[in-house]
This record gives structure tokens, C-alpha cells and sequence, in this order.
């Protein structure tokens, strides 16, 4: 490796968006970077629609998940959780299990993952398991023969509680002399998708924090002089529920203990989260640990790292000496794999006359259960540009299954009250939704995407708020989103070329749904001239050089300038071979449409001939991220997105069904636009599912959840999906070999809100609410009805 | 979708394993002959006895879709039918949609469009797309989204799902057909 920080270039990249006024900016890069990739439209494969290299193993059932992995002598494990919210585990009695047909290992969870923890453990109620906190956690697993085995033991292992008493509510758990969640505070460590709430927060009962400020620093200004220099002041109480991750494959694992090493397949976001967290349980080096996840089906968040149920399986198989598959049933997944928290949020906003913000004021209560990171002060602190912003949001803890980073943390919750808030603004000072937006919003990305989103649903067709004739009313609304550029810098490729001119590449990161198997290929053929269908990709594997956790949109950032970076070594090993028989330098050979020549017109092999030149079977390019290149000026890199919705609400029976979605983003340079449309579209149904239908519901008195299950915890269908039109532009920054961002978060941040404020439009009306259903449309209707009359 | 193939009596044996029962039946048009613990569903004996991974386990509870299988040509949940019922029975799944190295339509639609995200839930909206087109070769967006809204996908919004049914289906018609290359881009 090159040491970057002494040898530097220059190197000019293009900037802005293409199509509406592209410049270009000049950086110093380090000499081992490539040159620059110019924009999309002058690429043969980066940029174009790609079908996935792997469709044909999805679509014939040949891609094995983890679910679907079986090796000789597998056992099958089966967990035993808490059927109390929160309790004191006086004996775990074993002895029946261990002797029931077919039982090879029954293990008792020492260590619970995943919660938060007393800070000062002396404070911790003394105990020799550890303390339940919410029904559905993991007490102990047990392996058998067969899944039917493991079933029936699982029903003679016996649990001794000693009851203590809980609480579910959020606003319950608020209040002074409510039950105890934790004795003493209590912190949980972020996990690569976000979530966490800081350490050392002051606790006061269950309520952890207020933490003032965000990821980004801490308040801005003084709001208390912004709002008394403001002229008109809006504000809103806004309530959102807890959402459950449902990916449709479980949580799960195979865990082969061997004395030479353990190997585990894993349903994960991160094939390395999970080896570092069982080297850690296990005490094992790293390179002991071997995590494969050839295929998986969706995290949303909620898969790092090994979870209980991995150090559960493991230890099984450590006892048993043979491969244990932990697979969790629906229910533990909707119990104890994590959930979005819950929001309570007053917001308040202070602003001049033409829309000028003075001052923001979040104060959010959410609930994470026995975790933390309820905060959605995101949109608030970074979408609009003001002077004094001050967020103050706490946890509250509650019996219940701890949340886990859940698709842009934090930012759909806080979106649906900020973009309601602005709207509501927007109509106080008689201006255009869109237009204060123009003024208040510094984001190029954004302006343009308004202009294009509001071309294309035809907003000059909305009518003031409630207009519709008749019981059905139909509203367009707006909201908008912002993310961030993170990069993990652990994205390392290889790349080899064979003699035969065939092309692989390696890396042990995993593809979650998004498609970064076949955007790497699109990188590599892109450099070698090649298409996307040539390149091998073998990704999923932690014995492959180290590749990111895809969490919080930072895959295709963090790891596609690694590929090109591999690839483009490789090709210059490749070029030093042929560069004298086609009597050019080697910077002086073009890769090309599947030939290697000596510039245009000069003299030519075709990629396979010039493969035949190495002078080994082999050749390889091992490259890492770089950091990304900058100017030493730039802020953080955002993100923009701006969706418009098109609702019809009945307002005879309150349902409101989304007829129509325009969708419009930014993620860098596209590498894959049918790939990231996908994305978007998922992200669109993950928020209207969020803003209508999905709800975690506790029942306060006896503390388990009504529904946890796929049945009354309603998700949008096919029957419920709107029309959805995504439309792409494509922004340079020059922040990298590739220039490439994700699209993963930005697509979901704000989708409810953009409902809610359709909502509105539709029927006059505002929903503060999640979710927002029947019920609630005819209350508030009613309630607004009551008010007028008043009035 | 129909009702699922009638549903007989789950008992799980308590103690000692149950007698193992037999079971004679066509998958994906080989004859199969099983011996499994007479509790087992159809979900399990695929995926465990015969190595069929192709048919998802998404809930075990009939709320999901995923296992979705073709028995006697209709769409049935395998995890809500006993391996028993099986008996005499012509099953189809994911497995068979192909025609040796030949995709089917669907399949080619599927992988092409983008259609399988995770691809978790996608054999069951294939089997179920599948009989809709026997039945109806011209579907109309409203009439395919009936037909597939007994699976829940949690990836793709279904658009693509749709895309790709509609594509196969024209494609099966007999025209020509290919996909969308318009990625509708800014500018
Ligand atoms: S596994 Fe059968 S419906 Fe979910
Ligand atoms: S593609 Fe992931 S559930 Fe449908």
C-alpha cells in the first residue's frame, strides 16, 4: 500500500447535477487512486439498468439462504424465551429436556445481547441469569435430532420467576413511581446502522436523557431569542408507534463448531459484525471465525452482529460437537429482533413573515424498550436552514423488546412532524408548500427534485385543502428527506484475472437485497472493459478481504471505490504485459468493449488474448477505500429526496388509500438505476405501510404483545400499492473513485409525512397521529368538527 | 387464491417419536415416495425430506405467503397442509417452473425486472403468477394484484412484481415484449 498522505495528485472532477449545469472541481487525490471515472453518460455499464447477476439462482430457488442451509448431522434448535415482561430467574431447570428424545445440548443464556445494561453493574439486581425485561427474551435454547424434538423438549424445560412488576406504556413509564425497567441507569451501544443514544446520559426513573443536540454537534443559537424575534410561531404534538422490521426471513443461524475454527451462516447486514461479536462471546482470534451469508432475506436494521441467537447456536454446538440451526419462529422475531421506537414530539417553530426560520424546538419522549435511540431530531437539526435549532430528546424505557437501528433512524418519525409542521407554516404565511421550501431549503438536490416531482404528479392540480366535493376526497402532498453520507472505511476488494480471461472479484460483503453483487461487477467490467455478466462475484464471506456492514445506505458509497480500485490495479498489472506488444505505454492501453488496444484505432487484443499473456495462472488487485477525497471546505455530505403523494380519503369510514407516488433522489453517481429503483419503491411500501397500517401493540396489563404475528400486525399488500414513479438525477462531488452514494434510507425518511400532509390537503384535516388509520381519520374529523363549531 | 387443501388433525407426539407414515406423490412431475412423522406439513417434507428449499418459510402460520406450492395446479399454503395430504397428489414448486436449462417466462420476467429484491418471497409470487395466466392470459394491474396479494413482500413495493408478471404474460401471449429501458432520470 501507498502511503497516501505523502504522494498526492491532482485530479479534476466533475460536479453538480447532470443536465442542469455541471462544473468541475480539482482535488488533491493520493497517486494510488485511479483517474477519474467521467460521468454516466460517457460509461458503456456504470449507469445503465443491470438485471442482477444473481436473478437466476432467485428465481429457480437455487439461492440458499440461511434458512435453507443443511449440512451432515445438523441438529435443529429450538429457543426458550420469557413468557413474563419483566421478572427475576430464580432456576431454569433443565434436567427433563436434557433427557427427552433426541435432545443433544440444552444451553442457558448467561449474557443477554441486544439490551441496554445497568451503567454501574453493582447496581444491577443481584441474580444469577440475567433479569428479564420484556416477554419474548431469550432464556435458553436447546438442540435436538429434528425441529419436532427440539419442540417438544423445549416445552419440559422449567422456569422459575420471581415476579416483579412492569410497564409497557410509554407515557405510564413517565411518570414518577411508575415500575422500575432498570434500577439504576442503564446504556446501550450503537450497532453499524445507528441507534444507541449516547453514554453517561443523566436517568431519572425510566426516563433516560433529555440528550440535547444531535449527531452532528450540539444546539445551535439561542431559540428563546429566535422565537421572540419570530412573527409568526407554529407548532404541533405528534404521536408515532412502534414499527417491527419483518424481514420475511427470521433471524437466524448455523453455527458449526469445529476444533480448528467455528463457522457460521448467518441471516446478517454484516458478515463481519457477526464474526467480531462471537470472537468477542467466545474468545476466539478473528480468523477463527469464518461468517457466510450467501443470500438473505432483509434486515431493514435490524441484522448486526451475532444476536442471541447466534451465541446461543454457538454454544449449542460447542456442547453437542456438531452444526446447530437456530432459525427464530415469527413470533421471538417480533418480540425480541428488534422494532423502530416510538415518537412523542412537540415541535415548535419560529419564523418570519416571507418564511424565514428563526428558531426550531424538538422535544421527543420515544420508547426503544429496554434499549435506547429513540431520538428523531434528525430532519429537524439538518433539512432547513435556521439559526437556532435545540432538540431535547429522552428514552423511555419500557418492558419490551429492545429496538434496533430500523431504516434511517429516527428520520421518518421526525419527518412526519417536521414536513408537517412546515406545511402548516407554508399555509399561516398564504405561501405554496413547494415555495417556502425554495426559500428555507439550501439544497440544490432538493430544489431540483421539487421542480421534477411537481411537474410529474401535476401539482398545479391541487385544490385547497377539503374542496372535494362528495365523501371521497382526494389531496397531493409533499415531504422531503435528508440523510447522510456515511462511509465505512472497512471495504477492502479483490479482484483477480485468470489465464483464461475470466474475472472474479472478492469481498466479504453481503448483498441484503439491495443488488451490491451486481453494481461491484458493473465497477469491475466498467474498468476492464468488459460487461457486468463477466465478472464472477463472490461476496458474503468472511474469509474474502473485509467488507462494511450495509447499514444507514453506506454499502455502495463505502465499497464500490474499493472495486474499481482493485480492478483498476489488476488492469494496470494486465496493461504492463501487453503495453510493448501493442507498442504503447502502459497508461497508454484502453480497456474497451472486451478488447485492450493501444488507444482508438491503434493495435488490438481482444481481452482474452491479452488474458493469455500472463505469465502466471494469475494476477490479483487487493485495494481498501480511500478516504473520501475532499476539498478541506465541504460539510458533511447529505442526501436530498423529495416525494409527492397522491391520497383519495373516504371520509365516511376514515380509510385513506395512496393512489399515487412520485418519487424523486439523488444517491451520487447511479451505479444500477433498476437496482435503485427497486429500493425506492421498497422504501415507499416500507412508509405508507409505517404511516397507515403497522403498529407493535402491548397489552399494559398483562405486558405481551396482541399481535405479534404477520396477521394483525397488518403490512401493506399487493392489494394497497400505489402507483410509484421513481425519477433519478444524478449527482457528481468527486468524493471518490467511483463517486457513488446509497439510496437504501433516503427512499423511506419521507414518506408518511409526505401522507399526512396529502392527508391534509384531502380532507382539511391534520392527522398528528401514527398510525393513521379509520379510527383516527373520524376522530379527528370529528374533533375539528367540534372545534369549528365552537368557534 | 383457493382454500387451502383440507386440513386433517396436527397431533405431535409428547413422548418417544411417532411411527414414521408413508407418502406417495408426484413433485414437480417425479413420483416421491416419503416416509415422515405424520404431523409434518407439506412446508417441512419439501424442505427437509426431499431438500426442496426453493419453497419459503416465512411464518409457519399461514399469514405470510412465502411457502406457497402448486398442488393439483392451485395455489395452496404448504405450511397450512399435512405431508399426508399430500397422498396422490401432483405438488409443483419453484423447483419445477423451469424447463430443464429453460427458464419459464415468469422466471425470465422475474430476473430480469429486478423483481426478486431479497428474494425471499419470490417463488411464491412465480406459483401463484403462474396459475393466474393459465386462467387469465391477459390480466389486467387491478387483476394480478388480486391474484398475488395472499404473499407479503417486504422489499420491492411490488411495482417490479407487477412489471414482471405483465412482461411474462405478454411474452406468453406470444408478443414481443421487452423490458422497460427508460430509467426515468432527471434531466
Ligand atoms: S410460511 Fe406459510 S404462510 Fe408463511
Ligand atoms: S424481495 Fe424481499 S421479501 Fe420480496
Amino acid at each position: 500500500m501507498q502511503d497516501a498522505t505523502k504522494t498526492s495528485r491532482k485530479a479534476t472532477f466533475p460536479t453538480g447535477i447532470a443536465g442542469s449545469g455541471m462544473t468541475s472541481v480539482e482535488l488533491d487525490i493520493p497517486t494510488s487512486e485511479p483517474p477519474v471515472l467521467p460521468p454516466n453518460e460517457d460509461l458503456s455499464v456504470v449507469g445503465k439498468r443491470t438485471p442482477r447477476l444473481d436473478g437466476r439462482l432467485k428465481v429457480t430457488g437455487a439461492a440458499r439462504y440461511t434458512a435453507d442451509v443443511r449440512l451432515p448431522n445438523m441438529l435443529h434448535a429450538k429457543v426458550i424465551t420469557a413468557t413474563v415482561p419483566h421478572a427475576r430467574v430464580k432456576s431454569v431447570d433443565i434436567s427433563a429436556a436434557e433427557k427427552a428424545p433426541g435432545v443433544r445440548a440444552v444451553h442457558v443464556l448467561e449474557r443477554l445481547l441486544g439490551s441496554a445494561v445497568v451503567r454501574d453493574s453493582s447496581k444491577e439486581i443481584a441474580s444469577k441469569y440475567p433479569i428479564v425485561r420484556y416477554s419474548g427474551q431469550p432464556i435458553a435454547a436447546i438442540a435436538a435430532t429434528s425441529p419436532g424434538a427440539a419442540e417438544d423438549a423445549a416445552k419440559l424445560v422449567k422456569v422459575e420467576y420471581e415476579v416483579l412488576p412492569f410497564v409497557v406504556d410509554a407515557d405510564e413509564a413517565r411518570k414518577p413511581g411508575a415500575p422500575l425497567v432498570f434500577p439504576a441507569p442503564a446504556d446501550m451501544a450503537a450497532t453499524a446502522g445507528g441507534g444507541g443514544g449516547g453514554g453517561g446520559l443523566t436517568q431519572a426513573g425510566n426516563v433516560r436523557g433529555p440528550a440535547r443536540g444531535g449527531m452532528f454537534g450540539p444546539p445551535r443559537g439561542d431559540v428563546e431569542n429566535g422565537f421572540a424575534a419570530a412573527e409568526v410561531i407554529v407548532e404541533g404534538e405528534f404521536r408515532t408507534q412502534v414499527q417491527t422490521h419483518s424481514p420475511l426471513e427470521t433471524h437466524g443461524v448455523v453455527a458449526d463448531w469445529r476444533s480448528d475454527g467455528l463457522t457460521v451462516y448467518s441471516s446478517t447486514q454484516g458478515t463481519a459484525s457477526v464474526r467480531d461479536e462471537l470472537a468477542e462471546v467466545f474468545g476466539l482470534p478473528k480468523t477463527q471465525v469464518r461468517v457466510i451469508t450467501e443470500f438473505m432475506g432483509g434486515g431493514f436494521g435490524a441484522k448486526f452482529g451475532a444476536g442471541n441467537e447466534g451465541v446461543l447456536a454457538t454454544h449449542l454446538s460447542k456442547k453437542a460437537g456438531a452444526p446447530v440451526r437456530l432459525m427464530f419462529d415469527r413470533r421471538t422475531e417480533q418480540l425480541a429482533a428488534g422494532n423502530r421506537p416510538s415518537s412523542h414530539q412537540k415541535l415548535r417553530l419560529g419564523a418570519m413573515k416571507d418564511g424565514t426560520l428563526k428558531a426550531i424546538h424538538l422535544v421527543n419522549f420515544g420508547t426503544a424498550g429496554v434499549g435506547t435511540g429513540a431520538g428523531a431530531g434528525g430532519p429537524a437539526q439538518n433539512m432547513y436552514e435556521c439559526p437556532a435549532v435545540l432538540t431535547e430528546e429522552a428514552d423511555v424505557f419500557v418492558n419490551a423488546g429492545p429496538a434496533a437501528s430500523f431504516r434511517a433512524p429516527g428520520h421518518p418519525q421526525g419527518c412526519f412532524a417536521l414536513e408537517q409542521v412546515i406545511d402548516e407554516l407554508a399555509e399561516r404565511i398564504a405561501v405554496d408548500p413547494l415555495a417556502l421550501r425554495d426559500r428555507i431549503d439550501t439544497s440544490e438536490s432538493r430544489r431540483l427534485e421539487r421542480r421534477l416531482g411537481a411537474e410529474r404528479i401535476g401539482w398545479s392540480r391541487r385544490k385547497a385543502p377539503g374542496s372535494d366535493p362528495g365523501p371521497v376526497k382526494r389531496g397531493i402532498g409533499v415531504a422531503q428527506s435528508v440523510w447522510y453520507r456515511f462511509t465505512d472505511m472497512d471495504s477492502a476488494c479483490e479482484v483477480r484475472i485468470a489465464r483464461d480471461g475470466s474475472v472474479e472479484l472478492l469481498s466479504a460483503v453481503q448483498d441484503i437485497g439491495g443488488g451490491i453483487r451486481t453494481a461491484l461487477a458493473q465497477v469491475v467490467a466498467e474498468e476492464l472493459g468488459l460487461q457486468a455478466a463477466d465478472i464472477t462475484v463472490r461476496i458474503g464471506d468472511t474469509n474474502f478481504p473485509i467488507g462494511p456492514a450495509s447499514g444507514g445506505s453506506v454499502t455502495t458509497n463505502s465499497i464500490t471505490p474499493a472495486a474499481r480500485n482493485a480492478a483498476h490495479d489488476v488492469k494496470m498489472q494486465l496493461a504492463s504485459l501487453v503495453a510493448a506488444e501493442l507498442g504503447v505505454e502502459p497508461s497508454g492501453v484502453v480497456m474497451r468493449g472486451g478488447t485492450v488496444a493501444a488507444g482508438a484505432g491503434g493495435k488490438s487484443l481482444t481481452f482474452r488474448q491479452a488474458a493469455r499473456r500472463l505469465k502466471t495462472e494469475q494476477i490479483a488487485g487487493l485495494a481498501s477505500r480511500s478516504a473520501n477525497y475532499s476539498d478541506g471546505k465541504r460539510a458533511f455530505d447529505r442526501y436530498g429526496g423529495v416525494q409527492f403523494v397522491e391520497v383519495a380519503v373516504d371520509t365516511e369510514t376514515g380509510v385513506i388509500r395512496v393512489e399515487r407516488v412520485v418519487a424523486v433522489h439523488d444517491c451520487g453517481r447511479p451505479i444500477n438505476p433498476l437496482a435503485i429503483e427497486s429500493q425506492v419503491n421498497g422504501g415507499v411500501l416500507q412508509g405508507i405501510s409505517y404511516a397507515l397500517y403497522e403498529n407493535r401493540q402491548l397489552d399494559r396489563n398483562t405486558g405481551h404483545m396482541v399481535n405479534p404475528n404477520l396477521e394483525q400486525y397488518k403490512i401493506l399488500g399487493a392489494r394497497e400499492t400505489p402507483v410509484i414513479e421513481t425519477i433519478l438525477i444524478e449527482e457528481y462531488r468527486g468524493r471518490s473513485s467511483t463517486d457513488a452514494g446509497g439510496i437504501g434510507e433516503p427512499a423511506t425518511v419521507p414518506t408518511a409525512g409526505a401522507v399526512a400532509n396529502a392527508v391534509y390537503n384531502a380532507i382539511g384535516v391534520r392527522l398528528r397521529e401514527m398510525p393513521m388509520t379509520p379510527a383516527r381519520v373520524l376522530a379527528a374529523m370529528a374533533a375539528a368538527r367540534k372545534e369549528g363549531g365552537r368557534a | 387464491m383457493s382454500a387451502p387443501v383440507p386440513l386433517t388433525h396436527i397431533t405431535r407426539a409428547r413422548n418417544g417419536r411417532p411411527a414414521k407414515r408413508r407418502a406417495q406423490f408426484t413433485v414437480n412431475g417425479e413420483p416421491v415416495d416419503v416416509l415422515f412423522a405424520p404431523h409434518k406439513t407439506l412446508l417441512e417434507v419439501l424442505r427437509e425430506d426431499l431438500n426442496l428449499t426453493g419453497t419459503k418459510h416465512g411464518c409457519e402460520l399461514g399469514e405470510c405467503g412465502a411457502c406457497a406450492v402448486l398442488v393439483d395446479g392451485e395455489p395452496v399454503l404448504a405450511c397450512l397442509v399435512l405431508g399426508l395430504d399430500a397422498e396422490g397428489r401432483d405438488v409443483t414448486t419453484v423447483e419445477g417452473m423451469a424447463d430443464g436449462p429453460a427458464l419459464h417466462p415468469i422466471q425470465e420476467a422475474f430476473a430480469q425486472y429486478g423483481a426478486a429484491q431479497c428474494g425471499y418471497c419470490t417463488p411464491s409470487f412465480m406459483l401463484t403468477a403462474q396459475v393466474l395466466l393459465e386462467k387469465n392470459p391477459s390480466p389486467s394491474r387491478d387483476e394480478i394484484r388480486e391474484a398475488l396479494s395472499s404473499s407479503i413482500c417486504r422489499c420491492t413495493g411490488y411495482v417490479k412484481i407487477y412489471e414482471a408478471v405483465e412482461l411474462a404474460a405478454a411474452r406468453m401471449r406470444g408478443e414481443e415484449a421487452d423490458i422497460l429501458e427508460e430509467a426515468i432520470y432527471g434531466r
